[in-house]
């Protein structure tokens, strides 16, 4: 198909998760300017490449698009910043229910959740992400992000739980009250 | 289900992810346990906390733009003569034709590599506004509503002139993204006839509108006054275009 008869259909199917594309990319980015830097690149990579695709989860198929492009650029633009090594079968069991602390039981404040998010590991931010925010179910991100379902799940558990102590620690240690 | 089958499954259980018997299961064992129960909720309440509207980062719409208009340089490029193919064509061509179209090359070679994606850039925007209902952000036929409302929302004052006198009436203004900024964009309309006027600040000296290029049949007009790099485009015949630039830039 050639890319003036594609870009219709490309913009009927793709373009309407620009908004989950940009918030995947600034969540991993951590900036507007680089965030939108990968959003632009990825999108072109997805335009090339759209003639092949043929899932019924274009989301999904951004996203991936989205969260390579970001990798690729973090390698190219931040090589002193490494991505954690993640020994995932290291990673405890998820128990949630045996955690001690005092967690907090209602909704933290945006800030102090959005600080707590930008401390996760980048491999821990993905998935609370796609999980969280895009509600995507474990078998779309294990497809997503290229991952057993079963370390979707460990680290989705892991991401959690680190997020809930930092939240019990903000809270009590003087943070917003 | 006891306690000791249930926890693994909580965090499925919380993300709609267990099958139906054991969905079931676990409705049935958490009446009966306030650790787990206590876990869910620890887990539900931190489900809210990240799903708060402020922590979701929409695409802005100067993203949404430029995405488009690269899409839509990219899928009606233009095609670049080949060097070679022009130079095959000599020949056959008159001595003052070959001195004109080496005029041409030189011209075409000497601009700046830039040159031909902003003008991409300026056709596609110009594309989408005649699409997307003119895409206006401001409606009004009043320069002093238009200008006004540019106010904080760029950081330059693009000069706004009502040309309804001249045949040229102004409908409104948008902030648009054109060469990795946001620029003004000011629409008139003459007839049938949209015209999109792009404004930004630029360092060039001030110049008289001149036909800059055609572009899949709209007339693309540029100039420079008061500290501003302006284009015009439209599908108005040029000389109109041109008369209405002049009026503009006066
Ligand atoms: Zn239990």
């Amino acid at each position: 198909m050639e890319a003036r008869e594609r870009l219709p259909a490309f913009e009927q199917t793709v373009l309407p998760h620009l908004d989950a594309a940009h918030n995947l990319a600034r969540w991993l980015a951590g900036n507007d300017q680089d965030a939108q830097d990968v959003v632009q690149e990825a999108c072109l990579r997805a335009f090339k490449f759209f003639g092949g695709f043929r899932g019924d989860n274009p989301r999904a198929w951004l996203l991936a698009i989205v969260r390579n492009t970001f990798y690729t650029w973090l390698r190219q633009n931040r090589p002193a910043i490494p991505t954690v090594e993640l020994d995932d079968a290291a990673l405890e069991v998820a128990d949630p229910a045996a955690a001690g602390e005092a967690l907090q039981t209602r909704q933290a404040d945006a800030e102090t959740v959005r600080r707590a998010i930008a401390a996760l590991p980048v491999e821990f931010r993905e998935i609370i992400v796609l999980r969280e925010m895009e509600a995507m179910s474990y078998k779309d991100i294990a497809i997503l992000a290229d991952l057993p379902i079963g370390t979707v799940m460990s680290r989705l558990a892991r991401a959690r739980k680190l997020l809930q102590k930092q939240l019990a620690r903000e809270y009590q240690t003087g943070g917003p009250s | 289900m006891n306690c000791e089958q249930a926890r693994p499954l909580l965090a499925a259980y919380v993300d709609g992810e267990l099958d139906t018997v054991r969905m079931l299961e676990m409705e049935g064992h958490l009446p009966a346990c306030p650790a787990c129960t206590r876990a869910v909720r620890e887990l539900q309440q931190l489900q809210q906390s990240l799903r708060q509207e402020s922590l979701y980062h929409p695409a802005p719409a100067a993203l949404r733009r430029n995405v488009l208009a690269e899409l839509s340089a990219q899928a009606r490029p233009e095609p670049k003569p080949a060097f070679w193919s022009w130079f095959r064509l000599v020949p056959a061509l008159s001595g003052a034709m070959v001195v004109c179209l080496a005029a041409l090359l030189a011209v075409t070679l000497n601009r700046p590599s830039g040159h031909e994606q902003l003008t991409a850039e300026i056709v596609s925007s110009h594309i989408r506004s005649l699409m997307a209902n003119h895409a206006l952000d401001v409606v009004s036929t009043d320069q002093h509503t238009v200008k006004p409302w540019f106010n904080g929302r760029v950081d330059f004052a693009p000069p706004v002139k009502d040309l309804a006198a001249q045949g040229f009436p102004l409908i409104g203004g948008r902030l648009d993204y054109l060469h990795h900024r946001t620029v003004a964009a000011l629409v008139f309309q003459r007839n049938k006839h949209i015209i999109n006027v792009f404004l930004w600040p630029g360092s060039e000296k001030n110049s008289a509108p001149s036909l800059d290029s055609v572009r899949q049949g709209f007339n693309l007009i540029h100039w420079n006054q008061g500290g501003m790099t302006c284009w015009a485009i439209s599908d108005l015949n040029p000389t109109e275009l041109l008369e209405f630039t002049r009026d503009f830039a006066l």
